[in-house]
């Protein structure tokens, strides 16, 4: 290949990043079935990288990724007798699209209004209940956000063929467990709806938890995953939950610089620099918060979550954040979702708002729970508040407690120096 | 990655089927998640500082080509990607100049 060719196929690759989606969500509607469909859009790709580099990018680059995958679909029926049953529909759509030659751009062009439709239903595919959270995923970011494979398991910090494996497996079961390319109707859509959620919500936290060092497309995969939920906030105007992952993500991500010290060390949310939080990206978290929130209805799980983030966005020092509303917001979380670890930042917020005594009263009855037993932030917290109601040799023991519950090194490093700040002011007042 | 896409004056006056055209880019852009901000400039003020003595100049300037009138703030995943959206802006336009810079936040 001759040197020249590669920035070409570097502008290839962004034009395939921008249509892959709409037009794998297209081909799915005509031959249903997400794989084949695939693999229609990537023969169309290969045939792109052998003629645009010498003819040029056409003016429409998605219309001619389109046709192209369509007329690999005749070859297909063509060669492949099996192939033909489920393409002979397509067959016949395209022998008379073909009459009319001149008119198949505009065919395709046309189908503009229904393209939006596809893209959902193919999310709605991708992000099937039948899948595990992992393959949604994968599925999810190769079909909707064009990454390659490879992308996908330096994201993930996965072997790529694990990832390869997880993908085909997907594909497989949407195709024998016959999942129909549909929008679910309305008696399954919440459940639906929240699975799409749910994954788009995975993939930011798994960039979110990138560490200082780590390869570039983990925290890449905040952004698709944020660039996704706007997608979806576009396809799904009406979805009060929608928008509150939106806005949840976004005032999230508005904090990514300020997240990691520099020594790559994690910033908690309260000693985070506020000057570095992103305000552009908070101004959309709160404008799709509104959005939220003028749709009505009872608040959602991301809807609270979201009013919780922007409680702290609002906040320009740590002194100012409302915690009584925090506390109030995270009341209603619970009675969502009830979930220790909710319970635990509740107290937290209490604590803040009422005083330590008020959050200390909700984490004890927190102590005998199970599920946190071996969760380090429970004995944290704990000792903090004791701390701050000068019980200090108890403080020091919670501390210490943390300390050895916790993995990582640098936490356990404050920890046990909190642990004997406590010890060397025990008795003072 | 953040791109800067600013566009320079002095291109013919829009006629009503480009607004239209363009609102329809804008909102194809805002649907893909990928427009974070967009607005016009007006002619503005020019600001000159020489050893801390602050000037200011009201436009119009006599360069229209040389002065910002919009701009664009995407979130794409490479560079060939903001390329590839800035093609298809001045597809629509047909005539006239702007630049495409990366935004750099803080700490990178």
């Amino acid at each position: 290949m001759p040197a020249d060719t590669r920035p070409a196929h570097r502008a290839i690759e962004a034009v395939w990043r921008i249509e892959s989606a709409r037009i794998i969500a297209g081909l799915t509607g005509l031959v249903r079935d997400v794989g084949l469909a695939e693999e229609l859009a990537q023969d169309a790709l290969v045939a792109a990288l052998e003629q645009w580099p010498a003819d040029g990018i056409p003016p429409n680059p998605g219309a001619w990724l389109m046709v192209t995958a369509k007329h690999r679909a005749i070859d297909r029926i063509r060669r492949n007798e099996r192939l033909g049953e489920k393409l002979s529909l397509l067959g016949r759509e395209l022998e008379d699209e073909q009459r009319g030659a001149p008119a198949e751009f505009d065919a395709v062009l046309d189908r503009d209004e229904d393209m939006g439709d596809d893209l959902l239903r193919l999310m709605f595919i991708a992000c099937h209940p039948v899948l595990s959270t992992q393959a949604r995923a994968a599925l999810t970011l190769r079909l909707l956000g064009g990454l390659t494979t490879e992308e996908i398991a330096r994201g993930f910090l996965a072997a790529e063929p694990t990832i390869a494996k997880r993908i085909v497996r997907a594909k497989r079961t949407l195709a024998d467990e016959q999942i129909p390319f549909e929008v679910p109707p309305a008696a399954e859509r919440p459940a639906r709806v929240a699975s799409v959620l749910e994954v788009l919500y995975l993939v930011f936290n798994e960039g979110y938890s990138a560490m200082a060092g780590d390869d570039w497309m983990r925290p890449a995969l905040c952004t698709e995953a944020l660039r996704l939920g706007r997608v979806l906030a576009g396809l799904m105007p009406a979805e009060p939950e929608v928008h509150g992952l939106v806005a949840l993500m976004e005032i999230q991500a508005s904090r990514l610089r300020a997240r990691l010290s520099p020594d790559g060390l994690p910033v908690p949310l309260l000693e985070q620099n506020r000057g570095r939080w992103d305000q552009l990206l908070i101004r959309r978290g709160f404008s799709a918060l509104l959005r939220a929130e003028r749709l009505g209805g009872p608040l959602g799980p991301y809807v609270l979550q979201a009013a919780i983030a922007a409680c702290h966005a609002r906040a320009r020092e740590p002194e100012q954040t409302d915690w009584a509303r925090i506390a109030m917001l995270y009341q209603a979380l619970a009675v969502l979702t009830p979930s220790p670890v909710v319970e635990l930042n509740r107290a937290v917020a209490v604590a803040m708002a009422s005083g330590p005594e008020h959050g200390l009263a909700i984490v004890d009855r927190l102590a005998a729970e199970p599920t946190l037993a071996g969760y380090h932030h429970l004995p944290s917290v704990r000792a903090d508040l004791l701390a701050r109601l000068g019980r200090r040799e108890e403080a020091g023991a919670e501390f210490r407690r943390a300390a050895s519950l916790t993995q990582n090194i640098p936490e356990r490093t404050v920890l046990l120096q909190r642990a004997a700040d406590c010890a060397a002011r025990a008795g003072t007042p | 990655m953040r791109f800067l896409m600013t566009t320079n004056g002095g291109g013919p006056p829009p006629d009503e089927q480009l607004f239209a055209e363009m609102d329809r880019f804008v909102e194809e852009l805002t649907r893909s998640g990928v427009l974070l901000a967009t607005g016009g400039l007006d002619s503005g003020t020019h600001v000159t500082a020489s050893g801390g003595n602050v000037t200011f100049t009201d436009g119009p300037f006599a360069e229209s080509k040389e002065v910002i009138v919009s701009f664009a703030l995407v979130e794409v995943r490479s560079k060939e990607e903001a390329l590839e959206i800035s093609r298809r802006f001045w597809k629509l336009v047909g005539d006239g100049e702007g630049d495409i810079r990366q935004v750099f936040g803080p700490g990178e």
